[in-house]
């Protein structure tokens, strides 16, 4: 009998409701759980204070080109989405706010403190969910160099050359020296991509491979190449021409030392 | 201390005090006397020994390419004791941590240990690589020298040749040792090269695949182009350059016009003992210069380029530097020049850059016989030309170092665009530009600059130089007072060859065939605008007693 009442309980008129509730809350309850990890590191604790200056420093200095309410202009992109950590590496770098309109946003003194930068992120970041600053843990530059130095080859280098000197790209615009650039900063434009770089997801490079690239661009920064001093790492073009100018010009000097006449 | 040496009966010219060796020399005289006695080197001592070398300072560039080149036998030697010419594949695990584990050819792995864990390795391995830098510089230097001062005419033509062999194979020997340690800028040279054979139509695919031993990269051709680096290219250059100093000696050095040197004789120091000394000292000098450069200045950091692996491009890859023109062709040409015609792929892209780089090549080889053709001079020249006094000739030389020199540049187009903060396509456009027209430009204004300081030489000989004395005559008249040349410093000014355009005369049977009117043509071009030099009956001095060599120069 039991039995029968629990096979009427599975034939009972409501029984399709809750199933549908019971599968609405899972499926629901598992997505609002996994963006709220996706986004964790976003929600650090801010106060709506420096989110109410960050929208003033906003207002005075980027809705020009960006909009009052971060929907872009036709002088700016929208910046809806984009998260703190594009703001903090395009402020933080000076590459924003921009000097003047050109093929790419040029590095220039800072323009703003870095509680300014934090505010002007935090507002930002409250607008719309997006990338976050990373964490700290991932920028100790104590990862694995090796593999860093490999995915940075295939991924960084056609544009950064091997040893993150820079390198030209189309229309005049260039991938930038990585040298002496902040561990928050290189992590950040790999997230976000700035400019014309493209962006490495987490999916793409994890946030180990990224720290991994941070310790080999690092290493190189401490480790100098042990075959002296570098010509600016740019490879074969930087030898020949230190060959012809100060090779061959010691020994022509050299030539013409031997061949003159005592006076 | 000068001396001189007869150019057609040296043996004769000895001077008389070349007694038999002094008895009681102790060690030295009987070590020399027991090996003349067994080999009778005394008369190779005697001959050589005797040798004349004029001095003068680009007189020894070949000198710098021979001394690189001893440089880099012995460093390469040294490197063949580490270096393990092999694709097998294996893991680094040496001093340098970026590669830690990587997996890279064996090839990669021994450059690596050679450069981290071998002492003295990584000094010699630069070495190696700067002294090959420098002996193509200095062979390229000792070239133009050569082609500007016009040593290259009769009896130089084919050591002219050879050379030119030699300049060839040493841009082989330094591409195929450029593409040894199997990291990622060597096998991406290799990718062009492989890219530049698979451009060749019909064959072009085949070629390839027989050089890399299937599909590139494949497994083989590091150990292919170790032994073309190691044993057949160096063998066939070290039989030329014997061959290139043998006529040295056959044909004695040249000289600039000076007094009392002529077509016959040189003048100059003899080797034996001023120049041994000098030379050997010399070259320790540019191992010196090269040892401080491998010292102070890193030269293919392989450790930053990794182990080859065909994926990844870094910015920045560039040939060394005497492979920049070819790379540079191949940027210049603008896209879109490739088809499909016949069911077969036209790479015009390649074909195109490689038929210019070959005329160009070809053109370098050919000169000398272009020129005695041009002129008809079929007389020995050991006097050399300023290269004012050849206009036309230093033109066509400025034209050829400005075409070389637009596509060397083409090849850095990107790091000019980074460090001048231009645009690529710019930088592309306006070298496009510099290669097309810049030769004609560079024609037209050194050869007016030669024939306005051939101009401003004539009228020193025949008026003097301002001296910036200004003298009132009793007249009232101001004149400047124009001081009057010394005779040494004249003759450099007079002795030259005065040429004239072929005359256009019929050939026994009486015709003037086309070719000949060509030819003509050809010299007018060649000569039309040149100057005589001051003759003496134009001097207005009274210098009788060198009146015939001053005239010397009229060619007759």
């Amino acid at each position: 009998m039991p039995r029968k009442s629990r096979k009427a309980n599975r034939r009972h008129p409501l029984a399709t409701v809750v199933l549908i509730a019971i599968g609405l809350a899972f499926t629901g309850g598992g997505y609002a759980l996994f963006s709220s990890t996706t986004t964790a590191t976003a929600e650090t604790t801010v106060s709506q204070s420096t989110i109410d200056e960050g929208e003033k420093l906003f207002a005075a200095n980027c809705a020009t080109c960006h909009g009052m309410s971060l929907e872009g202009t036709p002088d700016g992109p929208s910046l809806i989405g984009v998260g703190a950590a594009a703001v903090n590496f395009q402020v933080g770098t000076g590459r924003m706010p921009m000097a003047m309109q050109g093929p790419q946003a040029m590095q220039k003194p800072t323009q703003f403190t870095d509680e300014q930068i934090a505010a002007l992120a935090a507002y930002v970041a409250s607008i719309s969910p997006g990338p976050a600053i990373p964490d700290e843990s991932l920028l100790q530059a104590d990862g694995d160099a090796a593999n860093g130095a490999e995915l940075f080859r295939i991924n960084c280098a056609m544009c950064h050359n091997v040893h993150g000197a820079g390198g030209a790209l189309t229309e005049g615009k260039f991938a930038p020296e990585l040298t002496g650039v902040l561990p928050t900063h290189i992590y950040e434009a790999m997230l976000t991509g700035p400019q014309n770089m493209p962006v490495f997801n987490d999916d793409n490079l994890s946030p180990e491979d990224k720290r991994d690239i941070i310790t080999y661009l690092k290493y190189l920064e401490a480790n100098p190449s042990p075959g002296g001093n570098e010509l600016g790492s740019l490879g074969p073009v930087a030898e020949g021409l230190f060959v012809w100018i100060f090779g061959l010009g010691a020994v022509i000097g050299l030539m013409v030392w031997l061949t003159a006449k005592s006076n | 201390m000068t001396s001189t040496i007869d150019r057609t009966e040296h043996g004769s010219s000895a001077p008389a005090d070349a007694k038999p060796a002094p008895k009681g020399g102790g060690f030295t005289g009987a070590a020399a006397n027991y090996l003349d006695e067994r080999t009778s080197i005394s008369a190779v001592v005697k001959e050589f020994g005797r040798k004349i070398f004029p001095d003068h300072w680009s007189f020894m560039l070949g000198e710098v390419a021979l001394y690189s080149f001893v440089v880099i036998v012995l460093s390469g030697t040294f490197l063949t004791f580490f270096f393990q010419a092999s694709m097998v594949e294996t893991h680094y695990d040496g001093a340098w941590i970026p590669l830690k584990g990587v997996e890279m050819s064996a090839a990669m792995e021994s450059a690596l240990h050679i450069s981290f864990d071998v002492r003295g390795g990584l000094l010699v391995r630069q070495i190696h690589h700067w002294a090959a830098l420098l002996f193509i510089a200095a062979i390229g230097l000792h070239m133009l020298r050569v082609f500007f001062t016009g040593a290259f005419r009769k009896p130089r033509e084919l050591n002219w040749v050879i050379g030119f062999m030699l300049f060839v194979l040493a841009m082989a020997e330094g591409f195929t040792g450029y593409s040894l340690p199997d990291d990622l800028l060597s096998g991406n040279g290799l990718r062009i090269i492989d890219g530049l054979i698979k451009g060749i139509p019909f064959i072009g695919t085949w070629t390839s695949f027989l050089l890399f031993g299937g599909e590139f990269p494949g497994t083989a051709i590091v150990g292919r182009l170790y032994t073309l680096h190691i044993l057949l290219l160096p063998a066939i250059l070290v039989a030329f350059l014997a061959l290139h100093l043998v006529f040295v000696v056959v044909h004695k050095h040249t000289q600039f016009a000076g007094p009392g040197r002529t077509e016959k004789n040189v003048i100059g120091y003899p080797i034996l003992p001023v120049y041994a000394a000098k030379a050997g000292g010399f070259f320790f000098l540019v191992f010196g210069v090269i040892a401080l450069m491998a010292s102070f200045f890193t030269i293919n950091p392989i450790w930053n380029y990794g182990p080859y692996d065909p994926s990844p491009v870094s910015a920045g890859t560039q040939p060394d530097w005497y492979i920049g023109f070819a790379d540079g062709a191949l940027r210049l040409i603008p896209p879109g020049w490739e088809f499909v015609w016949l069911d077969h792929t036209w790479s015009f892209n390649i074909i195109v850059p490689v038929l210019a780089l070959l005329v160009l090549l070809g053109a370098v080889a050919a000169y000398p016989f272009f020129e005695s053709w041009v002129t008809g001079d079929k007389r020995e020249h050991h006097i050399l030309d300023r290269p004012r006094n050849a206009p036309t000739r230093t033109a066509i030389g400025a034209a050829g170092v400005t075409f070389y020199a637009a596509l060397w540049a083409a090849a850095s187009s990107d790091l000019m665009a980074t460090h001048f903060q231009l645009s690529i396509e710019g930088v592309i456009h306006v070298v496009q530009a510099w290669a097309v027209l810049g030769p004609f430009i560079a024609y037209f204004i050194t050869k007016r600059v030669c024939i306005g300081l051939m101009k401003k030489d004539r009228e020193i000989v025949l008026h003097g130089y301002e001296s910036g004395r200004i003298v009132r005559l009793p007249g009232g008249e101001y004149i400047e007072v124009h001081e009057q040349m010394d005779e040494y410093d004249r003759w450099k000014l007079v002795d030259f060859e005065q040429y004239e355009p072929i005359m256009l005369r019929p050939n026994a049977q009486g015709k003037i065939t086309g070719g000949m009117r060509f030819r003509a043509r050809v010299s007018r071009w060649f000569f039309e605008d040149r100057i005589a030099p001051a003759q003496q009956r134009e001097l207005g001095h009274g210098h009788d007693d060198t009146h015939g060599e001053l005239e010397g120069g009229k060619g007759h």
